[in-house]
């Protein structure tokens, strides 16, 4: 199971067929156990990843701190569901530390995201301050590095 | 001038590489998938490389002590206790060479007079012939067999001995086959030679890329252990290929006289890349275990793929080759990989490259990526379903 969620985590195109060569297992089966990941939520999807900057759609990303007083019998759960349910919101996270929740909003301006800060994600009852970061240049997300790297060239032609 | 009256006999004798002429009209070519060049496609993991531009920071720029720097030999004698059970002094046992092929040279020239034979497993890597014709040496080539999953037997062995023997050559796990040989298999070798005076050349270049099985040294054998030299390197198991790097370990009065020939001949190896492979083998296992896993996947992809399409292909169960056969399109090896090249764009290299016993054979390195491999398939079944099948 690990090694097909490794497969998929590196490229998510590769075809149960592809997979079950590489597993020495039968198409089938590969089958039968990403239907059962999917079932049990493992596997959440499959999403491209896209590097917007280098596209002709304009939006930013800023990264949220949000500081929020827990609620009796429901902890931080009903305070994130609120914010989750927001499609700006792209990740969000209980974290330890001097914050309670980190969340990553995406828009298409500087000024979507501050409206949204103002008008929704700080008025929700709870939420007592935000902290708010724009990122400026991603060079590396989810284990990719934003830009190509260099090939050597003049490489041996045969060892 | 005429040349040819000044260069020495033995260099004459090399033939140069005969598949130059295959890489020139590669060269010309757009859109040519190779998996001809038996190198990792990793780039050397972030750490290792950091810590050669450390030391490059810190402006340990000057030479080491010839035989390498003290830290690293003490850090490969753990690694080979660690890794395949073996003990070396690491002031004595341990030479850091320039990649595994000056540690191969280096125990040739210290091992074989002039008319002494050498035994040399073929398929195998190509530079084990030349050197010993270098020295004046004798190679005497063992032709390794499909049947035998192309590893060399006792009885073969037997049949090449003679009283002129002085080396045999251990090239497992084996580059272009992927074979590898098992400890039942050496201990049937050690049974061979052990009451006579032949010395054994372990490269053993492939050791961490083995599948199913843990490498077996010969210098795991009690017998074999007190005659072998066990060459290896970085560039296979940590992709540091450019780094040139590698070490032999063996008895102290032959690693004596090879490091005699190390320092005028080469003085010490590149001292960025010793501190490169010093935080390697202290914090690498990770990334080899890794790395082997990543070929381990397409080794049982591109397998299952060649037998697909009709292709006769032993299992490889070490290095990153396969080693198809292609005898039954009636082609020889060369005609197939240039027809390959030229109708469908895919650069694989013929057996025959690789010695005799190579011929209806071809090598595909599967060190590639996914995309590049099921192109390659895809475009190796076009070539193959076009030919007509010998019968």
């Amino acid at each position: 199971m690990k090694e097909i969620l490794k497969i998929l985590e590196n490229d998510c195109r590769t075809t149960p067929a592809q997979i079950a060569a590489m597993l020495g297992m039968t198409e089938e089966a590969v089958k039968a156990e990403i239907e059962r990941l999917e079932k049990e939520e493992v596997l959440l999807g499959y999403k491209a990843l896209v590097n917007w900057d280098k596209s002709d759609k304009e939006q930013v990303t800023a990264w949220i701190e949000v500081k929020v007083t827990p609620q009796r019998g429901f902890g931080f759960d009903r305070i994130a569901e609120r914010i989750y349910q927001y499609d700006e919101v792209e990740s969000l996270y209980l974290m330890s530390g001097t914050y309670d929740l980190a969340v990553t909003v995406t828009g298409k301006t500087m000024m979507d995201i501050s409206m949204f800060v103002a008008q929704k994600l700080s008025t929700i009852e709870g939420v007592n301050s935000t902290a708010t970061y724009f990122i400026m240049n991603k060079y590396k997300e989810k284990g990719h590095i934003c830009r190509a790297l260099p090939e050597q060239e003049e490489r041996m032609m045969f060892v | 001038m005429n040349y040819q009256s000044v260069l020495s006999n033995a260099v004459q004798q090399i033939n140069p590489s005969g598949i130059r002429k295959f890489f020139d009209i590669m060269a010309e070519m757009d859109d040519v998938i190779s998996l001809g060049v038996g190198e990792p496609d990793f780039v050397t993991p972030w750490h290792i490389r950091d810590n050669g531009i450390y030391s490059l920071e810190k402006g340990f720029t000057k030479y080491t002590s010839n035989a390498g720097m003290k830290e690293l030999r003490r850090e490969l004698s753990l690694y080979m206790k660690r890794r395949f059970d073996l003990t070396y002094e690491p002031m004595k046992e341990i030479l850091i060479t320039v990649g595994g092929s000056e540690a191969i040279d280096l125990t040739i020239r210290a091992l074989v007079n002039p008319g002494e034979e050498v035994i040399i497993p073929v398929p195998s890597f190509v530079c084990y012939g030349p050197i010993v014709t270098l020295c004046g040496g004798v190679p005497v080539f063992l032709e390794t067999k499909a049947e035998n999953e192309f590893r060399i037997t006792a009885e073969e062995l037997k049949a090449v001995i003679t009283d002129k023997t002085k080396l045999l050559i251990l090239p497992f796990p084996n580059n272009p086959t992927g074979a590898v040989m098992e400890k039942h298999h050496l201990e049937e070798i050690a049974e061979v030679i052990k009451d006579t005076n032949i010395m054994v050349l372990s490269d053993e270049i492939y050791s961490e890329l083995t599948y199913g099985s843990t490498h077996c040294s010969p210098a795991n054998i009690p017998e074999l252990y007190p005659r072998t030299i066990v060459v290896n390197g970085f560039s296979k198991s940590y992709a540091m290929t450019g780094w040139r790097l590698g070490y032999a370990c063996g008895p102290a009065p032959i690693m004596e006289q090879m490091t005699k020939i190390h320092q005028f001949a080469i003085m010490c190896a590149p001292t960025a890349s010793q501190y490169a492979a010093i935080e390697a083998v202290r914090n690498g296992d990770a990334d080899i275990d890794e790395m082997r896993e990543d070929y381990n996947r397409r080794r049982r992809f591109v397998l299952e793929g060649l037998r697909d399409l009709g292709m006769e292909t032993f299992e490889p169960k070490g290095a990153f080759y396969i080693f198809p056969s292609i005898k039954k399109w009636g082609l020889s090896s060369d005609e197939f990989c240039e027809t390959l090249l030229s109708k469908q764009k895919v650069a694989v290299i013929s057996g025959s490259a690789f010695g005799p016993g190579g011929e209806g054979f071809v090598r595909i390195c599967y060190a590639s990526s996914l995309a590049n491999l099921q192109e390659a398939l895809d475009r190796i079944r076009v070539f193959v379903e076009s030919l007509p099948v010998k019968d």
